[in-house]
Parts: structure tokens; sequence; C-alpha cells
């Protein structure tokens, strides 16, 4: 990655809240990143952390209300999509930004053939039609390893497998040569045999394709063989962002390092005991004036229940929001 | 545990076990087939251990699970617990036998009634089973919240204001209520966070130690089941391709199908990441109403010869304790 080049997306102080009767929930609470072209970004967190309702509301696919995009700005390509009217990103979902959802049968539609669904947004966003929308629905097909594709193409959903239902997805989100893919726990429904299937074809894409994608996932083997990038987050913020090596190999947050503890492995040693993290994620009911860990954390002190700690880079692009390190980085600045 | 199979005998034993599911069409509902959920499965499950039952979905290990409670019909075969054969009792005698044998399911949500109190919940096996004085039934109650890590005060509180968590723990106090001998989890902590799937497991096994129970733990999750398990069971459309030790059977897989399973995990590190080679089968599983001729894994085996494609191979055991079902270690 060098410097220079702009990002494909860049993501500034977004926050999102919820309203509901117990009062606004806080489920993105300024989130700042940057994806770089060819870049896989990963995205973990546990549920509620508000991983998928910051990728939706990047493209307005959150309901509002009660979802309410309460500041900052999302640009891609020099334009902010935050900004943009129903009609303009309309343009851009499924065009130039492919999703790829978590549940394959849930967001096909059943009654209409795969081939149809394929072809829509060929019709729609490319302008092709008929003999030309059917071959390049075909080409997609094949590339990404559906067998025999002339004579699935008229099948309906329910005729494919789960695994071959999310190469469907894939398919459709390919459709128009996406600058960026947004995938939101494409393999959490798929058996591991599957999820091995699905991890190499996207890894072939990648090569062939080229665009950006990001990957969100609780789970975090998958994101140690996939991404190049990693944000974690917690209650609605960013803990901790880093390079994938640099990320496992030296975890500065206490949450990231207690997450990648409590994962038994399935070779090398067996763990005697897991760690475990004690406690429970939090409700965003208040804006934390506080850091949101510290009722979980093993090293909170009296600055974490006072003040919420920033995102500071706290070695080479490594970047960490928590007291243990802030004079650390004052140090060295 | 040295070889739990040569001091310790079995409290469960599970020989041929089938559970078929017929498939009924037409206006006569008339049926045409079945779907083989589980088709001839044998196991122990020794005094004090924790057997892991693995596979993917759709391979029948929850269905093998309920048989083994009865909780679902059984085809053929037999199961005996704590030596006595619970296959054929009528469900008069099953009740008398329930109390030693419990279950823990997936999705606490869905496994507790909204409408009855955590103290309800977990007093209801008590009350069905046990005469007890309501003072009494209170204090067991209190017990077996503060064996399971929840706070007494929460007693008369409604299953939906837990979170996941919280709400397993329930499950695990009222599987516990009767001081049962064994217990089927049922993918425990399949619908639970990772940081909160630890917490369960480690409870699970601190009260195994406590109470010297016998898990029977069902789960996909291939990386907590060797963690836990001491001996493992893997399942395949229906059948057990292999059952070993836990650290033999993960070090060194024998059957293909473990070999492909336990290669497809991803690990948490991405310097083996880059250089896991991960057997990937082709194609998907087949359906259990038409399952290959020959091995079930025929079609999808990398290894795959001539006789597989047209003999069934047995579960035979090739190591003390290691049983495999496969022709390649048949000869």
């Amino acid at each position: 990655m060098s410097e220079d080049i702009s990002p494909v997306l860049s993501v500034k102080d977004l926050k999102v809240v919820f309203s509901t009767r117990k009062g606004e929930v806080h489920a993105v609470n300024t989130i700042n990143f940057d994806l770089n072209s060819g870049e896989l970004l990963g995205v973990v967190g546990e549920s509620g952390s508000g991983k998928s309702v910051t990728m939706m509301s990047l493209l307005s696919l959150l309901p509002s209300p009660p979802a309410k995009i309460n500041g900052g700005t999302v640009s891609f390509e020099g334009k902010d999509l935050l900004k943009m009217n129903q009609k303009e990103i309309r343009k851009i979902r499924g065009g130039k930004i492919g999703f790829i959802f978590q549940d394959p049968m849930t967001s096909l539609n059943p009654v209409f053939s795969v081939g149809f669904q394929i072809m829509e947004p060929l019709k729609k966003h490319m302008g092709l039609t008929g003999r030309k929308a059917q071959d390049r629905a075909l080409e997609l097909l094949e590339l990404v390893g559906i067998p025999d594709p002339k004579k699935r193409f008229k099948d309906y959903p329910h005729q494919f497998s789960g695994g071959m239902r999310q190469r469907v997805m894939i398919a459709i989100a390919l459709t128009c040569n996406p600058k960026l893919l947004i995938a939101d726990e494409p393999t959490t429904a798929l058996d591991v045999t599957i999820q091995a299937q699905i991890l190499e074809l996207v890894r072939d894409l990648r090569k062939k394709l080229g665009m950006a994608i990001i990957w969100i996932t609780h789970d975090l083997g998958v994101i140690a063989g996939i991404a190049t990038r990693v944000i974690v987050m917690y209650a609605g913020q960013i803990v901790e962002q880093a390079n994938v090596d640099e990320l496992f190999a030296n975890p500065q947050h206490p949450y990231t390092q207690a997450l990648i503890e409590t994962i038994p492995a399935v070779r090398g040693e067996r763990t005697k005991r897991l760690n475990s993290i004690r406690g429970q994620a939090p409700t965003t009911l208040i804006e934390p004036h506080f850091c949101s860990f510290h009722p979980r954390c093993d090293f909170a002190f009296n600055k974490c229940t006072s003040i919420n700690p920033q995102l500071i880079e706290q070695r080479k692009n490594h970047l960490v929001a928590c007291h243990l390190f802030e004079d650390k980085e004052v140090a060295v600045g | 545990m040295a070889d739990p199979r040569q001091e310790i005998e079995p409290l469960v034993e599970v020989r041929d076990l089938k559970v078929y599911f017929p498939i009924q069409a037409g206006v006569l509902r008339r049926k045409v087939g079945e779907v083989k959920a589980v088709d001839k499965v044998s196991l122990d499950i020794m005094k004090g251990e924790t057997l892991g039952l693995v596979g993917e979905s759709g391979c029948g290990k929850t269905t093998a699970g309920r048989a083994i409670l009865r909780l679902n019909d059984i085809t053929d075969g037999t199961v005996r617990i704590k030596g006595k054969y619970i296959h054929e009792s009528s469900h008069k005698e099953l009740r008398k036998i329930r109390p030693t044998m419990q279950m823990i399911f997936q999705d606490p949500q869905e496994s507790l009634n909204p409408r009855m109190t955590v103290s309800a919940i977990i007093s209801e096996p008590l009350t069905e089973h046990q005469s007890m004085s309501k003072k009494e039934r209170e204090e067991r109650v209190f017990d077996l919240m503060d064996s399971v890590g929840l706070n007494r005060d929460f007693a008369s509180r409604y299953p939906h204001e837990f979170s996941g968590g919280q709400r397993q723990r329930i499950g695990i106090a009222r599987a516990l209520a009767l001081n049962p001998e064994l217990i089927v989890c049922d993918e425990p902590i399949a619908a639970l966070d990772v940081s909160i799937q630890a917490q369960v497991v480690n409870l699970l096994e601190d009260l195994q130690e406590e109470r010297n129970l016998t898990y029977l733990f069902i789960s996909h999750d291939l990386g907590m089941v060797r963690h836990i398990a001491t001996r493992v069971a893997v399942m395949y459309l229906g059948q057990i391709v292999e059952i070993g030790k836990s650290d033999s059977l993960y070090s060194s897989p024998l059957h293909p199908y473990t070999e492909a399973l336990l290669s497809a995990v991803p690990e948490a590190n991405p310097e083996i990441e880059r250089t896991r080679k991960a057997i990937v089968l082709s194609g998907d599983v087949p359906s259990p109403a038409n399952p290959p001729e020959g091995c079930n894994f025929c079609n999808r085996c990398p290894k795959a010869f001539a006789i597989c494609l047209e003999v069934e191979p047995t579960l035979t055991e090739i190591e003390p304790g290691r049983f495999v079902s496969c022709h390649l270690y048949n000869g």
C-alpha cells in the first residue's frame, strides 16, 4: 500500500443511532477508517458490536426510522454517499458496490430463477439486454464455479445447496464489476468444508478481479486466512486496527488479546483451560464517556471509567483505542 | 484416564442405532422412501468422560443424541443406559429413568418458556419428579443458580431479561436439577458469542469435575470439541466414520473425511493460515434419503478406489480404542 494513492472508501466520524422505547442506542459511535484499492479489510466483532450496521449505513440500507445517521461522511470516488438521494445511491448499490449477505436463502428471491436474478442488475446498471445479458450471466456463473451453468440457469434458489446459493450471491454481487465488495458474514451459515470452498473462491476472484473487499465476520480464523488488514469493533467503536500479521502477532487492546486467547486451536498444543472474558457486552444506551470495555477489562484503572479513549497510532499502521497506551504515545511523540 | 475402556464401564452403550424418517407423498400420504438420519450407529460413552460428536449440518448428530435419550423414536438398534435397555421402554418406564439423563439445547431462547420465571423453569423438573416441600425446592433452586453462576436475586425474572450466555446457564441449571449422570449437550455454545462461549465451556467443565457428569457434546465447532472432549466421534451422512481419543484423532486423522474436515478449519493465526492446505472437498453432502452405493463418502472422497463404490465399509477397531470405517484400513 503506497500512501499517495487515495483510498477507495473513506469513512469519517460516522455515527448511527437507533431510536428505541428505552432511548437512543448508539450502535455506531464515531467510526473512522479508509479502504485502499485491492485491500481486503476484515471487520471483526461480536454480535451487537455494530459491524453490520456500519456497513449497511454506508449504502443507506438501514430502515429510517428507527435508524438515524447522526453525522459523518463516507466518501467513495470523491462523492459523499451519505448526501446522495435514493436515486443516486441506487445506482451505486449493486453497481460499483456489491453486497453479499449472510444467509443466501433469505437474500435470494425464491420466486425468480437464479438466471433472472443475475440478469437483473445487468439490465438495470449495465443496460445489457436479451442475449448479451444472458451470456454475461452464464459467464459469471462459470466464474463462481457453478458446474454446468447452462443447465442451472433456469433453476430456482431452493434447488441449490447452501454453498451453491452463496456462489450465486457472489455472482450477483460481481455483475457490474464492482470496485468494492461488502461481504457480511458470508460463510457463517455454511459448514466448514463448504466455507473452505467459498474462501478459496474469494481468494481466487480477488486475484483475478482485484476489487477491494470488506469482510465482516465474528470468526477470527477466517479473518486470519483472508484479510490483509483488520478492524476490531466493540460496542459500536473501533478498538484496534492493524495489518493482519501485526494484529495477530502483537494484539494490543486487552479485548483483542482476550478474544484471540479464548479460541481453542485445532492444531498444535491443546489448551488446558480456556481464557474467558468475564461479564458480557454492554448495551449502548448511553453515549460512552468512558471505555466501553472497562467493566470486563483486567487492566482497567480510574481513567477508563471517566474518559472514552481515542483511536491513536501506537505502532506503525497499528491503531489502538486504550488508555494503557496513551502515555506511551505521548512519550514517543 | 489412561485407557477408559479397561478401567471404567460404559454408562451408555448404543448398538446399530437407526433412526429413519418416512418420506410421504401424494394425497394418501403413502410412504415413498425414508431419510436415513442415523444409520447403524454404535458407540459407548464411558462414565465421567466427554464424548464429542462432530459433523456437518444434516449428518444426524442431533438426531442421534436425541434418540439416545429416547426423545426421538428409534427405528432399530439398542440403547443401554446404566445397564438398562431403554430402546423399547414404555413412556411410563422411561419417566423413571429420565432424571439420570438430561439435555442442554442449542438455542436457550427457544428452549426456555418465555412465560415462566427462572425459578419456575429450574424447579419444574423437581416438581415433576421429586416430592419436596416448597421451602426445600426454593433452597434447591438457589443452590443450582449458585452453581451455574446466576445471581439469586434474578430468580423471579423472565428469560427475555437475560443475555444469551445467562440463558444458557438457566438451561444448564434446569438440566442439573435432578442430579443426572448423563447430559446430552446439543450445540450448547453455537448461538453464543466467542467471549461467552469460553465462559459456558469452562462452567460445563467445572460442573463435570464437581458432579462426575458424563457428557455427550454435540457440536460442529471442531476446536471447542478438541478442547472439551476425551474421545471424539465423527459423523458423516448418518454414520460414524471414525472414533478415537481426542488427541490422536486430531493429530493423525485416519478417515479421509476426518482429514478433510480438520484441514478445512481456519486457525486464528495468519502464519499457519498462509501455509495451511485445506483439502477442498468437491460437491455437497448427498441426501440421506438417497445415499450413494458402497461407502457413503465415495463420491467426494479424494482417495476412493473401486471397492468403495460397491461395498459399504464397517466400523473396525484398527488400534486399541480407535475405530475407522474405511476400506483403506480394512485390508
